[in-house]
């Protein structure tokens, strides 16, 4: 964690869904907190457990999968 | 051609130019993107406007088959369809568009400003613009009007506008080069100047003329003055070619000056010879000094003489120095200039008598300072410029009495009426019509004058002959008299040796164009030919006879090119000019102008300059000052570019001219144009812009304030007789929703109220937009359209008068109102209609009919978006669509015979180099720069490891942008890009366009989403979305650092469209293909084709429904292209674009099995079966189609029916079915209509919710009211109820605007029941993985830009599977969905791979797990017992690779490496610099 005890979370996002509707938040002006980082798959169906342990490794307090 | 670049005209040239044709684009204005791209968002999504159109303009830039040709219109058509040949007229846009880089510099050197169109007026914009940072073509135009009357006026020819532009952006120095081009002396005559520009000054119409001689003063003596400190460099000195032939000019008053001046910056060696001790000619000796102080004249002279003239003062030229001898001494030509030096006399007794002078002769010695002793009473005689300016320093010189007498009577003195005036002031008494007959001496000393009356000074035919009456005299006692009544030339220049000819006047002879005398070689002009003239005029001859000796001096044609015609000077411009008085020079005290000589009028201070060259109107639009042609590194700016004709021949003729907004001044009950806060809504969308005139604030243009409470009125100029435009503008209250909701966004305290008549939320997600406009964004809805707006004098707020329902007449403040303007045709479309041979409706929309709304009144001229009549973007979409694919049919069978194919340069090939990423971080206007610090951003880049070149854009999607790309890419040898910008979903496909003709493969690319997904979701969180952009940019940049170039190979396609569902969209659908030379397989689940339309027996305009559909079926079930399908259903759907594989069940339960390149869903929908109102219960109580059939078959329920009652919204706008059915009021109305024409006396009742006759269905709304229909609003709290008692109906209903219950006794009950999706809807999109909405129609991919598409790629959307929607519309979509498969069907192969799975052989265990695992069923075990995946069929989705157990199979582009690259920088301190 860093110092202002913000949690630092990956996200994968589905080309598709997750990520159009991240992008749909924007358009809408929707407010959410700045300390998620999205990662673009072209289907979440691509994630292997790899990635998130790599994910974790690599600083992640949390990730997080949407698809 | 497709005329119009709006988004209609572009969806309509990039289907057409998508399925093999070539198109060609006309826009009138300088860029395409019309309307749309003045949008600041669009409902329901609240998307960006300018960012959805964005890459759409984009596409169409690019579009090898697309010619976009800006600034024209069509002239005339002629020919036929499939053969018409059209003319086209192109302005110029002062822009070679192909050397324009679109840098702007230009821009920022323009000094004028105009009042900006793309804002609506809100600010300004320069002459030479871009009409919006995005725009496309991205050069830059120039906007240009005829020449201003100033310049026009001038006899010089002096550009008043152009100098004044340029003093007022503080460019002094430019404005003085400029004013030099046709005035040499410009202190000198900024101040003596007649200044005839200033009377023809469009300004002077408006308030008062501009000050243009001060300003000219001003620029010249701020110069100067500037020069002497050393802050402005001095004039350059032309190059003299001492080769040249030599000049001599004769005379150095203004015309000689000017033309030395000018022969000199010719390189030619010039000699002025001046007979007098100082140069000036009139200048010197006959203004004095009050007027024009002499150190002035002289800085003035020695300005020109400095260029390297050489200047003999004291040397006449006469018989001692004939011009004899100069021609000896070599000189190659000569223009005499020398002036009327000399005063005329009188020839009365005592004219000898002393004290009686000549007023040159006086002037001259008061100039030179001698000493002059005047009596106390002076005479002078004549009513000229000169008498004035003797009596006036007669004045200065003591004498306490002068008085000015002449023939002429007041009016028609020759002095301007300026000069007169002052010299009243200044105490000289004016006398008219006095003729002088003797002058009488008393002791030898003039003593008075005898003057008789003068009856007349000019004769019948206008000539200068005086008459008297002796018998009226009178005498004034003087001391002295002094003669100013005309003046003559010195002619002893002249010798005999010479033919230069005078006339009886003595004035030299030259002729009027040339100024070539008789005399070979000799030149002559200035007031020595034409008499005493202004200074203005002796400098414009020295103008003409400089070229004169240039061109006799080269030897060309003296007169060619030389008459000018007549130019009809520019008017005032248009839009809003406040008023704003002249300002004044200062001036001295009348004490000091009576005892000195001092400059009377003293020269503007900078801000007087400033302001008053600000109340230029800038008639002429561009100012010709010429600095774009400076500035233009490029070349680009070509001001003699002449409007050109075009001639094309094409085969068909799309017209999307789009629409005006509604003129709100015409409603002059709301204040528009009066009151500053009253404002259109195309101007709030601009207001509501980041990249508009208040960067996305919403401020009030009265006073910048944030307005708080903002009040929209709807339906102006819409649903309106009164202005002529009763039909419904079918946007504004979503776009007024949509503002209210956006503006809430922008600012939380603002209080949004929608004054309307009825909410029409008719489309596809409105409803739900609308509701939440209401209950999340807290938009108060008044039911009531106000009657006036008042604005309060003190603070300009707003009082708006409405009816409540509840407290009767109320004013309401507010502080800002917002117009919702309806449209209108376009102004232009008249006259293009006309043009083209079109018919237009009586509102000025094309006339077209219900079955075909695309076909104009001409064969082979179609018609699309507003045009037709209002609608909404996707509308517009779809219309666009339905015309091209109208538009190719004619011409189906050439398809492909125009196209070129693009072709990108050979790709670099990087496999061995190290990564070089060039960064592109976008600013987005202000969308991203406002929350992230871009700079911060950019300089953090710039550290990250393989970064070799970073950069910032306020665009990065903007033309200009991709060529700086482009370009770095080639210069900086880069083999990855990175743009940190908005969505790779909406942009990385135009930016890999750009990188591939950067000769980069397009997958060496990434993107980092730094706005939708960072400045957008963090506007309160400032610091932490700058780190958040770095995090983003540094992980993107380690993406790419391991991207790795991938190559796409061909595949053929099925040329077979699958239409499912064979109701009215599938039909129309199967038919259009078929039109195309396409096969088509029409699937219908039911045992006849015809779907809803069966039910369905007429609408407004189309009698005969039945017959129609027969028509429709037979030819469907005839032609040999379309194979039939009926009572079959679709078992399985698989395959990818351009080859599907579907297997359908068939009427004997055969499966047969379909190969197909494309699929149209036409699934139809169905109506709701009510289970409210007692349906079913009573036999009175039918749908409205149940309805319609009863009518068509004169059923005794309907035909008997003494009272009817209709109910709206049944089963739609309800919590669980949150949509509007979009039909059924027009529906409702249409039926009502028919039943008061069977039986006009019976009572018919509509209850509704808000009655949604959008569009032209509101003529018949209207139509049915007349009728005497009566419409009760019912508030959906208080629905009415229906009960029955003994067969008797009654409905009892709270009618909302009387607050009163009803009971109604009904004979019928007619129910208006929603439309439904079908019923098995989620089993038919599961099977063919179709996304549904909320409501389980079919989603489209985009719902404004791509409303026919489906996300599954080569899957069209037609008819109420999309959403409900009349037969009109979805036989718009049917042709609309086919244009859009046509881009499919008709391509030559399809481009597959990329980003797909890919097996590595060696590794595979044939463990199946890919095989089981894949959705789209593409892996399989080949025969060589290893996975195989088919590039053309893989979905790209990875499922397959993260499941093998054996990491057999790679997505290419996202491997394990490329995904994990990111979350190995996901903290900064892991970056290894």
């Amino acid at each position: 964690m860093n110092e202002l005890n913000e949690p630092s979370i990956v996200a994968f996002c589905c080309h598709y869904c997750a990520y159009s509707a991240a992008d749909l938040a924007g358009s809408m002006r929707l407010e959410y907190s700045p300390n998620v980082r999205i990662i673009k798959l072209m289907c979440t169906g691509k994630l292997d457990t790899l990635h998130l342990l790599k994910a974790f490794e690599d600083g992640a307090d949390a990730v997080f999968v949407a698809g | 051609m497709v005329v119009g670049g709006g988004i209609t005209g572009m969806q309509s040239a990039l289907d057409l130019a998508n399925s093999g044709f070539k198109v060609y684009l006309v826009e009138k204005t300088s860029s395409i993107g019309g309307r749309m791209s003045q949008l600041d968002k669009t409902f329901p999504t609240n998307d960006c406007s300018m960012c959805m159109i964005s890459p759409k303009l984009i596409e169409v830039a690019k579009h090898r088959n697309i010619e976009i040709i800006t600034n024209a219109e069509v002239e005339a058509l002629e020919g036929e369809k499939g053969n018409f040949t059209v003319s086209v007229l192109k302005n110029p846009r002062y822009i070679d568009i192909q050397k324009c880089s679109g840098c702007g510099d230009c821009v920022q050197a323009c000094p004028v400003e105009l009042s900006n169109e793309f804002e609506m007026g809100l600010n300004t914009r320069k002459a030479a613009y871009k009409r919006y940072p995005q725009a496309i073509p991205g050069a830059v135009a120039i906007s240009k009007g005829a020449r201003p009357p100033c310049k026009l006026t001038c006899p010089a020819g002096c550009n008043g506008q152009g100098y004044i532009a340029l003093s007022s952006k503080g460019k002094y120095l430019e404005a003085l080069n400029h004013i030099k081009q046709w005035i040499p002396l410009p202190a000198a005559v900024g101040r003596i100047c007649h200044h005839p520009c200033e009377q023809e000054c469009n300004r002077g119409d408006i308030d008062e003329p501009l000050g243009i001689a001060p300003l000219k003063r001003f620029i010249a003596d701020i110069v100067r003055e500037k020069r002497k400190d050393g802050s402005l460099p001095p004039e350059e000195k032309p190059v003299i070619d001492p080769t040249k032939p030599k000049i001599a000019v004769i005379g150095s008053g203004p015309s000689g000056l000017t033309c030395a001046y000018d022969l000199v910056k010719h390189g030619f060696p010039v000699t002025i010879y001046e007979a007098a001790s100082k140069p000036g000619g009139q200048l010197q000796w006959a203004i004095p000094k009050y007027r024009l102080p002499k150190d002035v004249l002289a800085a003035d002279i020695q300005d020109i003489i400095n260029l390297g003239i050489e200047l003999k003062l004291n040397t006449p030229i006469n018989d001692k120095l004939s011009l004899k001898d100069l021609k000896d001494q070599g000189y190659k030509a000569i223009y005499l200039a020398i002036g009327a030096q000399k005063s005329r006399s009188l020839p009365i007794k005592g004219i000898e008598l002393p004290g009686v002078s000549l007023a040159l002769d006086f002037l001259r010695d008061v100039n030179l300072g001698k000493e002059i002793k005047l009596g106390k009473r002076v005479v002078v005689i004549g009513g000229g410029n000169v008498a004035m300016d003797v009596a006036r320093s007669a004045r200065r010189l003591g004498a306490s009495k002068v008085l000015a007498v002449c023939l002429e009577s007041r009016p028609e003195m020759p002095a301007h009426s300026w000069e007169i005036e002052e010299a009243e002031e200044e105490g000289v008494s004016i006398h008219n019509s006095w003729g002088p007959t003797e002058i009488i001496a008393k002791a030898g000393q003039v003593s008075c004058v005898v003057f008789q009356k003068c009856t007349s000074v000019f004769d019948k035919d206008k000539k200068f002959n005086p008459s008297y009456d002796p018998s009226i005299t009178t005498s004034i006692d003087c001391d002295n008299v002094i003669i100013a009544i005309g003046q003559a030339t010195d002619q002893s220049v002249l010798s005999k040796a010479v033919r230069v000819k005078t006339t009886g006047g003595g004035w030299l002879i030259a002729d009027p164009v040339t100024l070539a005398t008789d005399e070979e070689g000799i030149f002559a002009g200035g007031d020595g030919v034409s008499g005493p003239k202004s200074a203005v005029e002796a400098i414009a001859h020295g103008h003409e006879a400089a070229v004169s000796i240039e061109r006799y001096l080269l030897g060309l044609d003296l007169r060619e090119g030389r008459v000018k015609s007549r130019e009809e000077p520019a008017p005032i411009p248009e839009g809003e000019h406040a008023r704003k008085h002249r300002i004044r020079n200062n001036r001295i005290l009348l004490e000091k102008r009576l005892t000195s000589f001092d400059e009377m009028d003293l020269t503007y201070s900078e801000e007087e300059a400033k302001a008053e060259a600000e109340r230029c109107l800038n008639c002429g639009l561009c100012s010709e000052c010429l600095q774009c042609v400076a500035v233009c590194q490029a070349k680009a700016v070509d001001h003699l570019q002449k409007a050109g004709h075009l001639t094309l021949a094409v085969g068909s003729v799309v017209l999307a001219p789009g629409f005006d907004p509604f003129d709100a001044t015409i409603k002059g009950e709301y204040g528009y144009g009066r009151m500053p806060n009253v404002i259109t809504s195309l101007e709030f969308e601009r207001i509501l812009s980041a990249s508009g005139p208040f960067q996305g604030q919403i401020r009030r243009p009265s006073d910048g304030k944030h307005a708080v409470k903002i009040a929209w009125i709807q339906c102006v100029g819409s649903r309106d007789v009164s202005c002529g435009r009763d039909y419904c503008s079918s946007v504004c209250c979503m776009y007024a929703t949509k503002q209210a909701i956006i503006a809430r966004e922008h600012e939380s305290t603002i209080q949004p109220t929608i004054f309307y008549n009825d909410i029409r939320a008719q489309g596809k997600g409105f409803e739900r937009y609308y509701e939440s406009a209401r209950t999340r964004f807290n938009v108060r809805y008044i039911n009531s359209i106000p009657s006036m707006v008042k604005e309060l004098q003190k603070n300009h707020n707003l009082l708006v008068e409405y009816t409540s329902e509840t407290d009767g007449r109320v004013q309401e403040e507010f502080d800002a109102v917002v117009l919702s303007i309806g449209m209108v045709p376009s102004a232009s479309t008249k006259v293009l209609a006309e043009r083209i041979g079109i018919n237009l409706d009586r509102f000025g929309f094309c006339a077209t009919h219900e079955t075909d709304p695309n076909v104009t009144s001409r064969p082979g001229v179609y018609v699309a978006g507003a045009f037709v009549s209002p609608m909404d973007i996707p509308e517009s979409v779809m219309s666009a669509s339905s015309a091209a694919c109208l538009a190719s049919q004619e011409i189906h069978e050439v398809r492909g015979s125009m196209v070129t194919e693009k072709t990108y340069p050979p790709e670099k090939e990087i496999t061995e180099e190290e990564p070089r990423v060039g960064v592109f971080i976008c600013r987005c206007g202000s969308n991203i720069a406002r929350v992230v610090d871009v700079p911060a951003v950019l300089t953090y880049a710039k550290t990250l490891p393989h970064v070799v070149h970073a950069e910032e854009n306020l665009y990065t999607c903007s033309t200009d942008t991709q060529d700086k790309i482009i370009k770095a890419i080639k210069e900086g040898d880069l083999n990855r890009i990175v743009v940190a910008s908005c969505s790779p979903r909406t942009h990385e496909p135009l930016f890999q366009d750009t990188i591939q003709e950067g000769g980069l493969n397009k997958y060496l690319f990434e993107m980092a989403n730094i706005r939708d997904q960072c400045s957008w979701v963090h506007a309160t969180h400032m610091p932490q979305s700058t780190s958040k952009a770095k995090d983003l940019v540094r992980m993107a940049v380690a993406r790419a650092i391991t991207l790795l170039p991938l190559h796409q190979s061909r595949a053929e396609i099925t040329r077979r469209a699958l239409i499912i569902g064979g109701g009215l969209a599938g039909i129309t659908a199967a038919q259009a293909i078929a039109a195309q030379g396409f096969e088509a397989v029409l699937v219908e689940k039911e045992k006849l084709l015809g779907g809803n339309l069966r039910r369905l027996h007429y609408t407004e305009h189309i009698a005969d429904l039945q017959g129609l559909l027969a028509t429709l079926i037979a030819q469907v079930e005839s032609n040999s292209l379309i194979k039939v399908y009926k009572g079959a259903e679709v078992k399985s759907l698989s395959g990818y674009l351009g080859n599907y594989v579907t297997e359908i069940v068939a009427g004997g339960g055969s499966t047969e099995r379909i190969e197909h390149g494309v699929v149209i869903i036409a699934t139809g929908g169905v109506e709701y079966k009510p289970t409210e109102y007692l349906y079913g219960k009573s036999p009175g109580i039918i749908t409205q189609l149940e309805l319609e059939k009863k009518i068509v078959d004169r059923d005794a329920l309907v035909t008997d029916a003494k009272s009817v009652v209709m109910i709206q919204c049944v089963g739609s706008r309800e919590p669980e079915h949150q949509y509007c059915s979009r039909v059924c009021c027009s529906q409702a109305i249409n039926n009502a209509i028919k039943l008061k024409e069977l039986n006009p006396g019976r009572e018919i009742t509509v209850l509704y919710r808000d009655i949604r006759s959008y569009g032209m269905h509101e003529l018949q709304y209207r139509k049915a009211r007349e009728m005497g229909v009566t419409f009760i609003h019912f508030d959906v709290e208080k629905k009415p109820e229906v009960t029955q008692e003994v067969g008797k109906l009654t409905v009892k209903v709270m009618d909302k605007t009387l607050g009163k219950e009803l009971l109604l006794n009904p004979d019928i009950i007619i129910l208006s029941a929603a439309i439904r999706p079908q019923l098995d809807a989620e089993e038919f999109a599961s099977k063919l993985k179709l996304p549904l909405t909320q409501d389980k129609f079919v989603m489209e991919a985009h719902m404004k830009l791509r409303p026919l598409d489906l996300v599954n790629e080569g899957m069209y959307l037609c008819g109420l599977a999309h959403s409900p929607k009349t037969v009109s519309e979805s036989i718009v979509q049917a042709k609309g969905a086919v244009s859009r498969a046509l881009t499919v069907l008709s391509q030559p192969y399809l481009m597959v791979g990329g980003i797909v799975s890919v097996v590595d052989s060696e590794k595979c265990a044939a463990c199946l797990t890919c095989v089981r695992s894949c959705p789209f069923d593409v892996p399989h075990i080949n025969e060589e017992g290893v996975a195989y995946i088919e590039v053309a069929a893989c979905q790209g989705c990875g499922i397959c690779a993260s499941v093998c157990p054996r990491k057999a199979i790679t997505l290419q582009h996202y491997s394990d490496e490329q995904v994990m690259a990111k979350t190995a920088v996901l903290v900064e301190s892991a970056v290894e610099k």
